[in-house]
C-alpha cells in the first residue's frame, strides 16, 4: 500500500496565516525571505534577544510604521522605518548602532511585495551602517492591518558633549531647516489621491546621521534637534514651544518649498507647514554660528537648501509667523488630519 | 505661481494699506460675503494691516456652514447604507450632524470617500456598476453648474446608479436677508469674486440699489481684498451707491453663461433652509423633473428626519454678522476644532474657526 | 467660498463625451472639464474650481489691475 504524503506547499506567493504561526512555514519565511534579503545588515545571534556592548550614554526610541500606500515615489514602509527609527536617534545628539525590527503582515500580501520592502530595510540600514539585531514576524488576518506594519526601535551612543532637548530651547536660538518641506506629505497623497506631476514629487526620506554629524562638527552647543514628521513643521515647533515654554517666530518668506509641492499644496487647499517631511532636521543652536551651521548642511546632498527659517524669541508659548505680506499671525496646532477642500 | 504671487506681493500690500488708511475718514463695517475671503483675512492676519476705523464682518458665505443639519444627518444615513459609496467634498466630513459626522462614520466603515470634483464621483459610479453611489452636492453658484454638469452626464450615460444628495444656496437672496434686518451694521460688501465670476453681478448691482451700500467685487488673495476694500472705502467716503469689479480678471458683469445654461437645465430656484439664518425664499436651488431619477431624496427613504442643533451654538448671529465668535460663551470652551458645537467652527473657513486657527494677535 | 485657482491649459482630450484639458498648476496636472470656456486655447490660464473652468483669465486686465493698484499713492 502506497501511502502519499502530502508535501506541505512550500510555493507561495502570498502570505498566509500559518507564516506567523511559528512552524516550518515561519521558519522560511525568516530565513529564505527576511533573512536573506537583510544580508549583512543583520547580526544573527540565533537568541531570543541581543547582547550588545555599547559605550557611554545611551538614546533609546521606538516608532511604528502604517504608512498607505505602503509604495510611494521615493521609497516604500521599509525605507521609512528604518531612517524614521535613526532620524529620531539623531534628534536625541545619538550615533544610530542597532535596531529592531518587528513586521505584522497581513494575510494576503504578496511575498515580492515583502521581499522588496525587506530589500529597502536593508538598503537603507547599509546606507549608514546600522545593524539589524533582533527582531519579530507576526501575521494577522486579512483586514487586520493595511498589508504591513513595521515597528522599529533603536539604541544609538551619544557622544560626551551633546546635551540635546527641547527644554534647551534659548531665547535668541536661531532656527534652521535643512531642506524643503511637505514634501514627504505631497508624495504620499498625490500618490492616493492620483495626483499627476509634470516630474513626480519624491518622498524627502533620507537618514540625517551625516548631517547630524556635520552639524556637531561646527559645535556641540546644538540645543534642539528635530524631525518633523507627521503634524509638520507647524506641529513640531509648537511641540517645541510647549515643552521650553518659549516663543518662536518663523518668516513664511524664508520657508523653501518645492515649486511644484507648492503648487500641489494651492489646488489641494493644503498647508504646507502641516504636512510631512521624512528627511528633515529642524536645529535650534545660538545665533553666532548660524551662518557657518547653514554652509555646512549645504555642503550635504540631503541638506542643499538649508535656511535660516526664524528664532526663539521671548514670551509667552507660541509659535507666531511673519507672513509673506508683512502681518503676524499665530501658527497653531492642527486639529486632526489636514482634509482636502473646494471652499 | 503666475497670477498668484503678483498677488501676495508685500510691497504692493504695503502700498494699499497705506492707501486705505490715507483715505478713511470715519468708522465703516465691511461685510466680506465669501468664506474664502474670511480664510485669507485671517491666513494673512490682514486686519493688522488696516486701520482700527475699519471692522470687517464675516459672511455667511461658507456653504459648509448654512448647510441645513437635517441634510447632514441625511448624508450620515445615506453613507451607512448598505452598498452604497457615499462621495463628498473633503470641507463636509467633519461638520457635525445631530450626533456624528462624515469622518466618525468612515472610521466606523461606512463607505465615504473624499472626492475634488463632482465629476470623480461620476467615475466612481462607473467603476461600481452594483454599487448606489450618492454625491453630497453642496456649494453656491460657484459650483452649482459643475454638480449640474455631474447630473447632466449621469443622464447622457444612462446611468442608474448615480445620485446628488443636493443642499445649494443662492448667495444674493442671503445677502438680501441679512441686510433687510434691523440689527444689520454692515456698510459696505465685498462680492464674492467665484460667485459672481459665474453668475456675472447684476443682481449686486440690484442690491447696491435698493439698500444704498456699495460693493466691490473682489477676488481671494491679500492684494485682491485689499483693493475691494480701498474701492469700498473711497465709495463710502464720496457717499458711492455702486457695483465696482475689483476682480477683472475673472469677473464680467455676465458671468460665465454656458455655466449658467448648464446650472439651470439641472437646477431651478427653490426656497432654502439656511442653518443658523432659517428659510430663505428663492435662495436655493433645487433639481428639476427631469433629472429627479438622480435626486437622492427621491430615491432614498430618507425624509422626515428631526434634527436637532445645540442651544449654546450662536452660528447664526455669526453668520449674520451680528456677533464675533468670540462673543459665543461656548467658543474655544466647549467649542473648538476638535469638538465642533456648529459647522463655523469645523469649516476652514466659517469664523469661527478662522478666528480659532488664524488667532489674532490682540 | 470657492478655492479656485488659476492653471495654464497643456493640452485638451474628450472623455465621455466632454471636452477637457489638462492643466498644469506650476508643474501640478489636473484633469479640468473646459466646457464652459470654449475660447480657450493651449496656453491660456483657466480658473478652475472642483474639476471644472469657471473662466478664462483676462492677461490684460490683470496686468492692468497690477499696474493701477502700483500707481496708487
Amino acid at each position: 500500500m502506497e501511502i502519499t504524503c502530502p508535501t506541505p506547499y512550500n510555493e507561495f506567493d502570498k502570505i498566509v496565516l500559518a507564516h506567523g504561526s511559528g512552524g516550518r512555514l515561519s521558519e522560511r519565511l525568516i530565513h529564505d525571505i527576511i533573512i536573506r534579503e537583510l544580508g549583512d545588515t543583520y547580526i544573527n545571534s540565533a537568541h531570543d534577544g541581543a547582547v550588545l556592548d555599547i559605550p557611554g550614554k545611551l538614546a533609546f526610541t521606538t516608532d511604528s510604521f502604517v504608512v498607505t500606500p505602503v509604495f510611494f515615489p521615493g521609497g516604500d514602509i521599509g525605507h521609512l522605518a528604518v531612517n524614521g527609527t535613526i532620524n529620531d536617534l539623531v534628534c536625541c545628539g545619538a550615533k544610530p548602532l542597532y535596531l529592531s525590527l518587528s513586521l505584522i503582515i497581513e494575510e494576503g500580501l504578496l511575498i515580492s511585495e515583502l521581499a522588496s520592502v525587506i530589500t529597502s530595510v536593508a538598503n537603507a540600514a547599509r546606507r549608514t551602517g546600522i545593524k539589524i539585531v533582533t527582531g519579530d514576524t507576526k501575521v494577522v488576518e486579512r483586514g487586520k492591518a493595511d498589508k504591513i506594519f513595521i515597528n522599529t526601535t533603536g539604541v544609538g551612543s551619544i557622544p560626551e558633549g551633546r546635551i540635546i532637548s527641547p527644554q534647551r530651547c534659548t531665547e535668541g536660538d536661531v532656527i534652521i531647516i535643512t531642506g524643503t518641506i511637505a514634501d514627504h506629505g505631497i508624495s504620499i497623497l498625490s500618490t492616493r489621491e492620483g495626483l499627476s506631476f509634470e516630474s513626480p514629487i519624491s518622498s524627502d526620506c533620507a537618514p540625517m546621521n551625516e548631517i547630524a554629524e556635520l552639524i556637531f562638527s561646527i559645535t556641540n552647543d546644538i540645543h534642539v534637534i528635530r524631525d518633523p514628521t507627521r503634524g509638520g513643521v507647524a506641529s513640531a515647533l509648537n511641540e517645541i514651544s510647549h515643552a521650553s515654554g518659549k516663543g518662536i517666530m518663523i518668516n513664511e518668506a524664508d520657508l523653501p518649498l518645492n515649486p511644484m509641492v507648492k503648487g500641489a499644496c494651492e489646488v489641494m487647499g493644503f498647508d504646507p507647514l502641516y504636512l510631512a517631511n521624512e528627511g528633515k532636521l529642524l536645529v535650534f543652536l545660538p545665533g553666532k554660528y548660524a551662518d557657518d551651521m547653514v554652509s555646512a548642511i549645504r555642503s550635504h546632498p540631503y541638506g542643499r537648501q538649508a535656511v535660516i527659517i526664524g528664532k526663539v524669541i521671548g514670551g509667552e508659548p507660541v509659535v507666531k509667523m511673519k507672513t509673506l505680506v508683512g502681518s503676524t499671525r499665530i501658527v497653531e496646532m492642527i486639529t486632526g488630519e489636514q482634509l482636502p477642500r473646494i471652499c | 505661481m503666475k497670477y498668484i504671487d503678483e498677488y501676495r506681493d508685500p510691497d504692493l500690500v504695503r502700498k494699499l494699506a497705506v492707501k486705505i488708511a490715507g483715505s478713511i475718514k470715519r468708522k465703516w463695517s465691511i461685510m466680506e460675503i465669501c468664506g474664502g475671503q474670511t480664510h485669507a483675512i485671517m491666513k494673512y492676519n490682514l486686519p493688522e494691516l488696516l486701520p482700527p476705523e475699519i471692522t470687517l464682518i464675516h459672511g455667511p458665505g461658507c456653504p459648509v456652514c448654512v448647510t441645513p443639519l437635517e441634510k447632514i444627518d441625511k448624508a450620515l444615513v445615506l453613507a451607512s447604507s448598505e452598498g452604497t459609496i457615499l462621495a463628498s467634498f473633503g470641507d463636509m466630513m467633519r461638520v457635525p450632524g445631530s450626533s456624528s459626522d462624515l469622518l466618525k462614520a468612515k472610521a466606523e466603515g461606512a463607505d465615504v470617500r473624499i472626492v475634488y470634483s463632482p465629476l470623480d464621483a461620476l467615475k466612481i459610479a462607473i467603476s461600481n456598476p452594483d454599487r448606489n453611489v450618492v454625491f453630497f452636492a453642496i456649494g453656491f453658484e460657484t459650483t452649482a453648474p459643475a454638480n449640474a454638469l455631474a447630473l447632466i452626464q449621469a443622464a447622457r450615460l444612462e446611468l442608474t446608479n448615480f445620485f446628488l444628495l443636493s443642499s445649494h444656496v443662492l448667495v444674493p437672496p442671503a445677502i438680501h436677508t441679512i441686510l433687510s434686518s434691523d440689527d444689520t451694521l454692515i456698510d459696505g460688501l465685498l462680492a464674492p469674486g467665484h460667485v459672481c465670476t459665474v453668475t456675472g453681478y447684476g443682481d449686486y448691482i440690484d442690491l447696491a440699489n435698493k439698500f444704498n451700500l456699495p460693493i466691490s467685487v473682489t477676488g481671494f488673495e491679500p492684494i485682491d481684498i485689499l483693493h475691494g476694500i480701498l474701492t469700498t472705502v473711497q465709495m463710502l467716503e464720496s457717499g458711492l451707491h455702486e457695483v465696482k469689479n475689483c476682480y477683472s480678471r475673472s469677473v464680467n458683469s455676465k458671468g460665465n453663461l454656458h455655466a449658467l445654461k448648464a446650472m439651470y437645465d439641472a437646477f431651478e430656484v427653490c426656497d432654502r433652509q439656511w442653518r443658523g439664518i432659517g428659510l430663505i425664499p428663492g435662495s436655493g436651488l433645487a433639481i428639476r423633473d427631469k433629472y429627479s431619477a438622480f435626486d437622492a431624496e427621491k430615491h432614498f427613504p430618507i425624509n422626515n428626519m428631526i434634527s436637532k442643533e445645540p442651544e449654546i451654538c450662536i452660528a447664526g448671529e455669526v453668520l449674520r454678522g451680528i456677533s464675533r465668535p468670540s462673543d459665543c460663551p461656548a467658543f474655544g470652551i466647549s467649542c473648538t476644532p476638535e469638538h465642533p458645537l456648529g459647522a463655523p467652527m469645523v469649516s476652514s473657513e466659517g469664523a469661527c474657526a478662522a478666528y480659532y486657527h488664524y488667532k489674532l494677535l490682540h | 467660498m470657492c478655492l479656485a485657482i488659476p492653471g495654464k491649459i497643456t493640452g485638451f482630450f474628450i472623455e465621455n463625451g466632454m471636452k477637457m484639458a489638462k492643466v498644469s498648476f506650476s508643474g501640478v496636472i489636473k484633469t479640468v472639464c473646459t466646457e464652459w470656456v470654449p475660447e480657450a486655447k493651449i496656453g491660456d490660464y483657466v480658473i478652475s474650481h472642483a474639476g471644472t473652468a469657471i473662466s478664462l483669465l483676462d492677461p490684460k486686465e490683470a496686468e492692468e489691475t497690477l499696474s493701477l493698484l502700483d500707481e496708487i499713492n
